[in-house]
């Protein structure tokens, strides 16, 4: 396995809701360590990207690919790949500790009718604790702030101990305090050799978070290093704007 | 065993633990209402399989039940998707069509279904033991106690095999697909075993009865705990709390046994939501006001 | 054909038919709100709810007169609606399961009552199991007569506060942003559908009354955007399915009103929803094979050039 293939080849995705191709022909591959942040528009088919890359809905045409490593059974696969869905995607009223929450994410190993071992405790103990929530495992899941509940789900993700992470906004609404750690353990999961695709909506930030950037309007605008990528035209090109505007969105 | 009023007291409480543990789920899932087209829909299901296998005893009714269960499900999901009519709409056209089509079915072929509708919706738990068990001849107790016996068996060896599916494809279905359990597969298997509890349930209190035994018992709960363990437990419990209580009260006042169960179950929601030490309205209101007080303080201070 | 027209003169059937004819325009009327609110199956909820009012009317003054036991069936209809409200707005409760829980422990108390009442010594009781299934058999030419009063009057408030209607109906943020009091609105509209599934409760009954509440605003929905067609539409197919099914349970022997009717009007239901022009399933799904077709020959092309 050589270090270059990319981890993940995508070939002329299209998907389409009801009438409408929300992606267009979308033809992307992220390469193997890297960080890389999808930017776009709102409607621009991010999320809808990512959930197709999960095989959580349908596309009309495309194919997927996956390099992880060789002989690996479907469900051997699936767990090496995490997903870290929007803030608002489940019902925080449901009557469960933030343990329980960061437990599922071993159900994936586990696999139907096996129960969670102490191993499983313990390692969503210690992912806890990486993101600082460790004081919180009791706590009910709707007494959480923004930031926390996304911490949790970061959690979650992590005892999954997959090779690359799929996640929908996890900057969306948070506090400054969980920007940071989100921050760190993104570098930390460079670190570890780790893939880490992240949709994401600040501007500004995209340099000094990622290696590699996608800009994304129904079709793949361009993709590749944030350096050669992150300009200006580019930006104006996917927003659809004139490139002082876009500017003016940069220094803000 | 030849005592009724015991065996009454015992179907009773299967019947309403039996109800409470798919009834935890469904709640979650803030699909109650589905549950309410369930049990009307079965009816169907009863008759069709009636015509099949024209025999009234036969196990194969509950099968055509749990079928019309499922089908009843899958078809507003089927409407729903269209986008053309809101879920609720989904709802409201699918349950009175087959139920329609049950009593219509019923009324033409009275002579031959000795099934009436009355039985079907109201349900007379005071008859359950003169339907017996009879095994080489030996009457074995009331046929009621077994085959909800056998239901609440499953029930419960479901929740404790399959919590962990229940609970993620409730929680999280995305993360549920993601890991490789289908919350298709896991929703339509809840559907089966709420269809299956209440065909056993529905000769006994009825099947609109039934809703008030999945609901009552998990919303109560839902307002005293914050785990899902404890809230499947404390719904059994309350469960069979509203069947002990109904049953004696119903006794003391000669009415309906079934529908004095729903009296009691109602009766309790509504003391817990009173009263219960966290979600309570109690709690709420002297929270709220305290809230208010300091918050004048606050003001009072800052100016 | 004599037969057709001594059918037609019977004045039992004619009672039935313009009651249910009656029942099912104001059903269509009032539901094409309910349904548009996303308040579908409060309906089902109120007449369940009925039932104790009805029981404990009957207790308290031991007649049985329709007008005496709908009012008791509208007061715990309200009752039972406003507990609803109260269980969503004071717990994190879903909608829907306190919709199911009042629904059916209110129909339990009404059954506790019914089984009481039963063995009151020489009580008068017989008609009241009707309200469950509905006996429009049972109709009386007063009944069919407050029915047109009390319907009137609706029509006439849905036709004087259209304007508020419709903007709750649709955008009920926006109506309260530009100062209509959107609560007395909304309890004008909850008034209306608990009326209406009271007057309906001794046709239809508790189970099939919502039915009728939806069916007709659902159907009519998918014929036009515009609220004035879907409500007039609505009204229509409501007492086309009520006059129709009358009929045919009149002709055919052993085919009871109540379901007649929801199974006609499910009919229409059906109709609209596989055949409606530009909205319905038929045409949505010919529309999608030939959309994809067209992504997907795009797409090669595309691929082609490239």
């Amino acid at each position: 396995m050589k270090k270059e293939n990319p981890v993940v080849t995508i070939k002329h995705l299209t998907v389409a809701y009801d009438l409408q191709p929300v992606l267009w022909n979308v033809n992307l591959a992220i390469p193997r360590g890297h960080l890389m942040a999808i930017v776009g528009p709102n409607g621009a088919g991010k999320s809808t990207l990512i959930k197709a890359i999960m095989e959580l809905l349908k596309p009309v045409a495309g194919e997927i690919t996956f390099d992880l490593g060789e002989h690996l059974s479907k469900k051997e696969e699936r767990n090496l790949i995490g997903y870290v869905p929007q803030n608002g995607s489940v019902d925080w009223d449901f009557p469960a500790t933030v343990l329980d929450v960061v437990l599922m994410g071993r159900y994936g190993h586990l696999g139907w009718m096996k129960r969670p071992k102490e191993a499983d405790y313990a390692l969503s103990r210690e992912m806890l604790k990486r993101v600082g929530m460790e004081t919180y495992e009791n706590r009910q899941i709707s007494q959480l702030s923004g930031g926390q509940k996304q911490r949790v789900f970061l959690a979650r993700a992590l005892v999954q101990q997959p090779d690359i992470y799929f996640m929908d906004e996890p900057f969306q609404g948070v506090d400054a305090q969980t920007e940071k750690t989100i921050v760190a353990l993104l570098k930390d999961l460079k670190k570890a050799g780790k893939t880490v695709v992240v949709v994401h909506h600040d501007l500004q930030t995209v340099p000094t978070y990622f290696d590699d950037v996608t800009l994304i309007n129904r079709e793949v605008i361009e993709s590749g290093p944030v350096e050669t990528i992150f300009t200006e035209e580019n930006l104006a090109k996917t927003y659809q704007k004139e490139a002082n505007e876009v500017r003016e969105e940069l220094v803000e | 065993m030849n005592n009724p009023a015991l065996e009454i007291q015992i179907i009773a409480v299967i019947v309403a633990v039996a109800c409470a543990l798919p009834g935890v789920f469904l709640v979650l899932r803030g699909m109650a209402m589905m549950a309410d087209a369930i049990t009307h829909t079965i009816l169907l299901g009863i008759v069709m399989a009636f015509f099949v296998t024209e025999d009234l005893s036969s196990p194969y009714l509950i099968l055509g039940a749990a079928l019309m269960g499922v089908f009843t499900v899958w078809l507003t999901e089927l409407l729903h998707q269209t986008k053309l009519l809101g879920k609720d709409a989904s709802i409201g056209v699918v349950f009175p069509l087959l139920f329609s089509i049950a009593i219509i079915l019923i009324s033409r072929y009275a002579g031959s279904v000795h099934l009436d509708t009355d039985s079907v919706l109201l349900g007379e738990l005071a008859f359950a033991p003169f339907d017996r068990l009879l095994v080489f001849g030996v009457d074995i107790g009331a046929k009621a106690i077994y085959v909800m016996g056998i239901i609440l068996l499953i029930a419960v060896i479901a929740v404790i095999v399959f919590f962990k599916e229940l609970q993620i494809a409730t929680f999280d279905p995305a993360l549920a697909a993601a890991l490789g359990f289908s919350p298709v597969l896991i929703h339509y298997g809840l559907m089966t075993m709420v269809s299956v509890t209440a065909v056993g349930a529905f000769e006994a209190v009825g099947s609109i009865l039934v809703v008030a035994f999945m609901v009552g018992p998990p919303i109560t709960a839902y307002l005293l705990t914050n785990h899902l363990k404890k809230m499947l437990v404390i719904s059994a419990g309350i469960g069979a709390f509203n069947g002990i209580v109904g049953f004696q009260l119903a006794m003391l006042a000669d009415v309906s046994i079934a529908g004095m169960m729903a009296v009691v179950t109602g009766l309790v929601f509504l003391l817990v939501f009173i009263i219960a030490p966290e979600k309570g309205l109690y709690t709420g209101m002297k929270r709220r006001k305290m809230q208010k007080k300091e918050f004048e303080k606050a003001l009072k201070n800052l100016l | 054909m004599s037969s057709l027209i001594q059918l037609f003169s019977d004045y039992t059937l004619q009672i039935v038919a313009l009651g249910s004819g009656v029942l099912g325009l104001l059903s269509g009327v009032i539901g094409s709100f309910a349904v548009l609110r996303k308040q579908s199956l409060l309906g089902d909820a109120i007449s369940h709810a009925a039932l104790p009012g009805i029981c404990l009317a009957f207790m308290l003054t031991g007649i049985k007169s329709s007008e005496v036991l709908l009012l008791g069936a509208l007061i715990s209809g309200l009752i039972g609606t406003f507990f609803i409200i109260k269980i969503v707005n004071y717990s994190n409760i879903k909608y829907d399961n306190a919709l199911a829980f009042i629904l059916s422990i209110f129909f339990g108390l009404g059954l506790v009552l019914l089984t009481y009442i039963q063995k009151l010594p020489n009580a008068n009781q017989a008609g009241l199991k009707n309200f469950i299934f509905g006996q429009s058999s049972a109709l009386l030419i007063q009944d069919v007569e407050w029915m047109i009063g009390i319907g009137s009057v609706m029509l006439v408030l849905v036709f004087l506060f259209w304007k508020e209607f419709k903007l709750l109906a649709f955008d009920e943020v926006f109506a309260e942003s530009i100062g209509f009091s959107t609560q007395k609105i909304n309890l004008l509209l909850s008034g209306m559908i608990v009326l209406t599934i009271i007057l309906g409760l001794q046709t239809v009954g508790v189970v099939l009354m919502s039915a009728l509440l939806i069916g007709p605003a659902v159907a009519a929905r998918q014929w036009t955007n515009r609220l004035n067609i879907m409500v007039f539409l609505a009204a229509i197919f409501g007492s086309v399915s009520g006059i129709v099914g009358t009929v045919i349970s009149s002709v055919v022997t052993k085919m009871p009103t109540g379901p007649t009717i929801v199974l006609v009007l499910s009919m229409i239901v059906l109709f609209s929803l596989l055949f409606a022009p530009g909205r319905g399933m038929i045409w949505t799904l010919y529309l999608r094979n030939r959309q994809k077709h067209y992504l997907k020959e795009k797409l090669k092309t595309e691929e082609g050039a490239a």
